[in-house]
């Protein structure tokens, strides 16, 4: 559908800001650069503050980029206004026109371009099939659910067919229900219209779901590029282990390249380039361990708690404490407070950092 | 650290938008000639003497005990008034709020909300004198005083704290409005008296809001012209000292460094009111009430503190409708019947009220599209864009506001009239300037810069009596247009400039169209501000103007209150159809009816 994808590019883009309180200027993004492929889904992540909706809106155009240069398309873009760069944005709050209706809204961008009257019916029709709102068009924004109100605000955004779609966080102000079924939506009709997508958010769980690809970023740097899977199973530092799902992080020595020392039980480790002899830690996903009465490591369970599809338990292993999410714990041994017990992984569910 | 880049993109970004470096250019101009010029050229004129820098202007006025009399007697006015005006409007914000009333009263407190804003500004002064001076109807008719005197500063108070009082009820029940219930429902949970609770709980809260009403009325008071020039008869307030000072004795330095002295107090008073009591009001009422009130049912408290507010408003009526009625009879203080439209039919043969109607009403709607749309375009840029100049624009549109009609009416006549005391065109003044042959020289000398102002070609026209009431009308319709376009999501229109719309086109199809309702009361506002002003304007009208409230003005100082009453009646005639009339317009194409129609 779109006429060309686009892909992005930011060369060490930088953004400063100024602290209101201490008047310090502080580093908003700092010397990141960005490679975004044509077509792809790529989400940026990150807690509140990390600079990944500065990131978005410096490629809209909303701010610029205190150093740096973005490409679009591989044209540099820093000097254009928003209104003549290639790129269609959807705001957290939908953001749709209150005084017009829907028709109006998603012609807004077209009718501005001065197209003819039949062209515009035409596009906005099926673009408004495209995302289900099939004769609405005559409704008032405020005659619609918050759900139907995103779904304009992306229609507006891709019937001017931009070479790059921009998302901030838009499904923050959607009910839980809604915004899993808006987020499977997002990725049918960005698959459907084949276009180059940029997506902020902070639910990591909405990340995993969209994205070919995730950056995390943290105080302003990118912490993290790659698949859902790659951060997931492989994140590159505490932050990122921490920030996607739950991870216990366990404190040992690399006594050789694939046995580490955790409080004196040697535990067997895929082999990673780390330094033998060095400090290490262990990257272990709750839902990756189980409770047995042999394992890897000694625990004392302090919670246990029946959750339906998992067991929930807290357990200490030395001063640690550890999370295991044992699933379908029906026909197998359930430990009570007080328990003592072995956490039990193959030395492929943890990630040496 | 460097924002260079991203400054200087920011620049080219702007400087790709001709329309909206055109605006600020002209806008910056507009500023700068007609509000920050003539304040400025105050400052040279009273500050250059004897060919350089020198205090001695300022030594001369201080010397003159008219002036420093008149320094106490402004302060004295505007404190007591404050306070009163605070007083009488938390008393009716608080019954509004609070107090369980009859439909009937709540009625009266919007007509009472409504009078001081639709009537020209010395309405009352007149009504006081003809009510209770010595030809008064109560005083002497129904009390047989026969000497009782309302000139002077009980006169002044009285009547500024009714015309002000409004403004006070008008903010504190907004503040009133925004105390969350919850908070005195949990100290009477405590075991709190209703007593205590006001005394402990709302007054607290309210403290801020109740110092900033009581400055917003200072300044009001300190900077009215119009009530101290009818009322207060040798009791001489700044603006009224000022005005002789300029008309009387001519003495242009000596007036520009008294305008000067009253500039300070007003902008003193405003910073504090502006930085200090508004952040600290914003800071301990936040947001919305969580849900209604329980309003006080108790007759204990109820039917007191109803009665108290029904004798004010019926007061205050009463003070109104003197006027119109005033118009009727034969002669006021003499005789009574029958009723007669006779000095309305005098307004119109004798005394060129249709030109003086014809001028005000013409003037004044040339004015008010210019403000509406220029306050909207500051509010615009203020709110929702960034550039370097917007600091400046902010700070000059803000600065307006603190600034007294007479000052900036002395400014003007200082800055534009193309040399006052050489130019014929100044009709005024032109047949004495002969006999003052001394201060005409003194004056010569004493403007070192721009020894003729500039753009004297603009004085004497229509056009200065024009740019007057737009900067005068300005700051209150930038307030409501900033606070207007605050409460829509920056987002709205960041889409239509990402969907490919200029900031002209973003201007006009998205944030106009959603300030509709603003604007047009803006519109209303400032026509109803430009034809009831008078005390900027009183300096700068020429006699081939016939304004309608300097007429009225002169007659009421001349004692013709028939006449001015019959002149009042007309006016208030216009204001009060020009809102009712923006009502109508409001409610068949206002933008807020249409979405809540549709909620």
């Amino acid at each position: 559908m779109a006429k060309e994808k686009k892909g992005v590019r930011l060369e060490h883009i930088s953004k400063i800001y100024q602290d209101p309180k201490t008047k310090k200027d502080f580093y908003a993004v700092h010397d990141t650069s960005l490679e975004i492929a044509p077509g792809s889904f790529v989400t940026l992540l990150g807690p509140s503050g990390c600079g990944k909706t500065t990131t978005l809106r410096m490629i809209a155009g909303f701010e610029s980029p205190d150093e740096g240069e973005i490409y679009l398309g591989g044209e540099p873009i820093n000097a254009l206004t928003p209104n003549k760069r290639d790129t269609a944005m959807v705001f957290q709050s939908y953001a749709l026109l209150p005084h017009y209706n829907i028709f109006d809204n998603v012609a807004y961008g077209l009718k501005l371009r001065k197209m003819d009257k039949e062209t515009i019916k035409k596009k906005v029709m099926d673009i408004l099939k495209l995302v289900g709102l099939e004769g609405m068009e005559g409704r008032m924004t405020n005659q619609l659910s918050g759900g139907q109100q995103q779904r304009v605000a992306l229609a507006r955004a891709l019937v001017l067919e931009p070479g790059v779609l921009l998302f901030d966080e838009p499904l923050s102000n959607l009910d839980a229900k809604l915004r899993v079924s808006m987020r499977t939506e997002i990725r049918r009709i960005q698959q459907e219209a084949g276009i180059t997508a940029v997506y902020v958010t902070h639910d990591q769980s909405e990340a995993m779901a969209l994205s070919d690809q995730i950056i995390i970023m943290e105080k302003g740097v990118v912490a993290q590029i790659g698949t859902p899977q790659e951060v997931y199973y492989h994140p590159s530092n505490e932050f990122v282990a921490d920030f996607i799902g739950e991870a216990n992080f366990l404190r040992g020595t690399l006594v050789s390249a694939d046995t580490a020392d955790i409080g004196g039980h040697k535990v067997a480790v895929a082999a990673s380039g780390h330094h033998v002899g060095g400090a290490c830690t262990l990257v272990l996903r709750p839902e990756s361990a189980v409770l047995g009465d042999k394992g890897q490591l000694p625990c004392k369970v302090i919670l246990s708690c029946f959750m339906g599809s998992y067991q929930n338990y807290h357990v200490m292993v030395g001063d640690t404490l550890v999370k295991i999410t044992d699933f379908n714990p029906k026909n197998r041994k359930v430990y009570q407070v007080g328990d003592d017990a072995w956490v039990a992984f193959t030395s492929e569910d943890v990630h040496v950092l | 650290m460097a924002k260079g880049q991203g400054a200087a993109l920011d620049r080219k970004k702007l400087m790709a938008d001709p329309i909206m470096v055109g605006t600020i250019v002209v806008l910056v101009t507009f500023l700068t000639v007609f509000i920050l010029y003539p304040l400025a050229i105050l400052l040279v004129d009273s500050f250059v003497g004897d060919g350089g820098f020198s205090l001695s202007v300022f030594k001369r006025i201080f010397a003159m005990p008219t002036f420093t009399k008149a320094i106490t007697n402004t302060l004295k006015v505007g404190f007591l008034v404050g306070i009163l005006s605070t007083i009488v409007g938390l008393l009716f914000a608080y019954v509004e709020v609070y107090v369980r009333v009859g439909r009937g009263v709540g009625g009266l407190f919007k007509v009472v909300s409504m009078l001081p804003v639709v009537s020209p500004p010395f309405v009352l002064s007149l009504s006081m004198i003809m009510l209770f001076g010595k030809a008064g109807l109560i005083t002497r008719e129904l009390l047989k005083i026969y000497d009782n005197s309302v000139y002077g500063f009980w006169g002044i108070v009285i009547v500024q704290s009714l015309t002000f009082f409004p403004v006070c009820y008008m903010m504190l029940k907004g503040l009133l409005k925004n105390i969350d219930p919850s908070l005195e429902e949990a100290a009477r949970d405590m075991g709190a008296s209703r007593g205590k609770v006001f005394m402990t709980v709302t007054l607290p809260l309210l403290l801020p809001g109740l110092g900033n009403a009581f400055l917003v009325t200072f300044i009001e008071s300190i900077a009215d012209f119009a009530n101290p020039m009818i009322i207060g008869g040798s009791y001489d307030t700044l603006a009224t000292t000022i005005y002789l000072q300029i008309t009387g004795a001519y003495d242009k330095a000596g007036a520009a460094a008294m305008a000067v002295v009253l500039l300070s107090i007003t902008l003193l008073m405003f910073a504090v009111q502006k930085y200090y009591l508004e952040a600290k009001t914003a800071a301990t009422l936040t947001g919305k009430a969580s849900r209604g009130r329980m309003l006080i049912q108790e007759r204990s408290v109820t039917i007191p503190l109803t009665i108290l507010c029904g004798l004010a408003a019926f007061f205050v009526i009463m003070m109104y409708l003197c006027v119109p009625i005033g118009a009727l009879f034969p002669t006021w203080g003499y005789k009574y019947t029958p009723l007669t439209f006779k000095w309305f039919g005098q307004v119109f043969t004798k005394y060129k009220g249709l030109k003086a109607f014809r001028d005000s009403f013409v003037l004044s709607l040339i004015a008010s599209p210019i403000t509406a749309l220029l306050s909207m375009i500051i509010s615009y840029l203020v709110v929702k864009r960034k550039f370097k100049a917007k600091g400046f624009i902010e700070a000059v549109s803000m600065l307006a506001m603190a600034v007294p009609g007479t000052v900036l009416g002395v400014g003007y006549i200082r800055g534009f009239s193309g040399g006052l005391f050489h130019s014929s065109d100044w009709g005024i003044f032109a047949s004495e300037l002969v006999e003052n042959g001394q201060v005409v020289r003194e004056a010569g000398a004493l403007s070192g810069l721009f020894p003729n102002g500039i753009l004297g070609g603009i004085y004497g026209s229509a056009a200065i009596l024009i740019i007057v009431f737009v900067v005068r009308s300005l700051p209150t319709g930038t307030r409501s247009g900033i606070s207007a376009l605050r409460q829509i999501d920056k987002s709205i229109e960041e889409s239509a400039y990402d969907m490919g719309a200029d900031s002209l086109t973003v201007f006009m199809t998205v944030t106009l169209p959603l300030i509709k309702d603003s604007f047009l009361s803006g519109l209303v506002t400032a026509f109803v501000r430009s034809i009831t002003a008078i005390s900027a304007i009183i300096l700068l009208v020429t006699p081939q103007f016939l304004l309608i409230t300097v007429q009225i003005n002169e007659f009421a100082e001349k004692g013709s209150y028939s006449i001015a009453c019959a002149f009042a009646t007309i006016l208030i005639i216009i204001t009060y159809g020009s809102v009712l009339l923006m009502n109508l317009v409001m409610k068949f194409f206002g933008t807020s009816r249409k979405l809540k129609e549709d909620e």
